[in-house]
């Protein structure tokens, strides 16, 4: 493992305007060659307008065994979606 | 544009198509084989970008000819006698160090070339290259970033891609030469005039060296012959594994 490419995580953003999206991982030796595999993976068919590369080790993740600590209290709050309220008909998108 | 002669015009549009098909081929050849999966995806587009050009130029000398011949009759149907490719793109793929040093050469040639070939007088001729060029200009950035890293790596990967420069440095030639059909369309203003490329193609080519901290090729007779159809021992290997399947069961579609 040790003589293999770091990993890099890659985002990418579909439209203008839209959030850069995980969409996978490539190897790589350096950010540049990261960016170049990425484009030529994930970006064959049009997905995107423009690439994020991020070290995977770079990433702090959740520990999943803390998981029900993290999320099980928002399970039992509905108060916090906003489904209360009437939605004027005149508004279209919400 | 002045009355140009439909032999010369077929015979350089099978030139420029057989040039990509031979190195989208070769290039393709990769798949599975790459130092990583990454680089398997990589080849395989750069490969395909050029199977795509090749599309185009066949399509349109089959046209020019005029006798019925699409692009999968020129492609699959003619000997290594009449194919026109530069010898450059049919020499095999070597290691990654040859393979980079391969498209270092002939990438930086084909985004000038093409530069110019974009305002030819044949409009069908000057959109294939206007479609071209930003799939070139990833070329060009991919052979160069890989030349710098070889170069710039460790003592292995400067001698492997020191290695490739130097035994294809002798068909880089080539590419800047003429011949009568080409002088007849240059005059036209219908292919660049390749020999004028010339200088600007060693000033990039070693740019990049000097900066990779690569030597720049010592002289070697050139080798030649691709206008005339005379290819290098590679060729038929490559048509071999290109057409068995037209050959053997004509017509066959899947």
């Amino acid at each position: 493992m040790s003589n293999q490419w770091p990993l890099w995580e890659v985002f990418i953003r579909s439209k203008n305007g839209l959030a850069h999206r995980h969409a996978g991982s490539v190897h790589a030796a350096d950010a540049q060659m990261a960016i170049e595999n990425a484009r030529d993976l994930y970006t064959r068919r049009q997905e995107g307008v423009s690439l994020w590369v991020v070290p995977s080790a770079q990433i702090v993740a959740s520990d999943p065994s803390d998981a029900e600590a993290l999320f099980e209290p928002a399970k039992d709050k509905i108060y916090r979606h906003p489904t209360f309220y009437d939605i004027p008909s005149n508004v279209k998108y919400m | 544009m002045t009355a140009v002669n439909k032999d010369d015009l077929f015979e350089y549009a099978l030139r420029l198509g057989d040039t990509s098909l031979v190195l989208g081929h070769r290039l393709s050849e990769w798949c599975g084989h790459s130092p990583e999966m990454e680089l398997d995806m990589a080849m395989s587009n750069l490969g395909l970008d050029l199977i795509g050009q090749a599309r185009l130029f066949l399509t349109y000398a089959g046209e020019v000819e005029g006798k019925g011949r699409d692009e999968d009759a020129l492609a699959y149907l003619r000997d290594a006698l009449d194919y026109r490719n530069f010898l450059l793109v049919e020499q095999p793929n070597g290691d990654w160090g040859v393979t980079i040093a391969r498209q270092l050469y002939f990438s930086t040639f084909q985004q000038l070339y093409f530069q110019q070939l974009a305002t030819s007088a044949d409009e069908q001729l000057a959109a294939i290259a206007r479609k071209a060029l930003p799939e070139i200009e990833y070329h060009v950035r991919f052979a160069t970033e890989w030349t710098l890293r070889l170069g710039d790596g460790t003592e292995e990967s400067k001698r492997r891609i020191q290695d490739g420069l130097n035994s294809l440095a002798r068909f880089t030639s080539e590419l800047f030469d003429s011949d009568e059909v080409e002088d007849r369309l240059t005059a036209a203003g219908i292919a660049p005039d390749a020999s004028a490329l010339r200088p600007i193609w060693q000033e990039r080519i070693e740019q990049v060296l000097a900066e990779a901290g690569l030597d720049v090729p010592p002289p070697h007779r050139p080798v030649t012959g691709a206008r005339k159809g005379h290819h290098t021992e590679h060729l038929g290997y490559i048509l071999a594994e290109m057409q068995f399947l037209q050959r053997a069961y004509p017509g066959a579609r899947w």
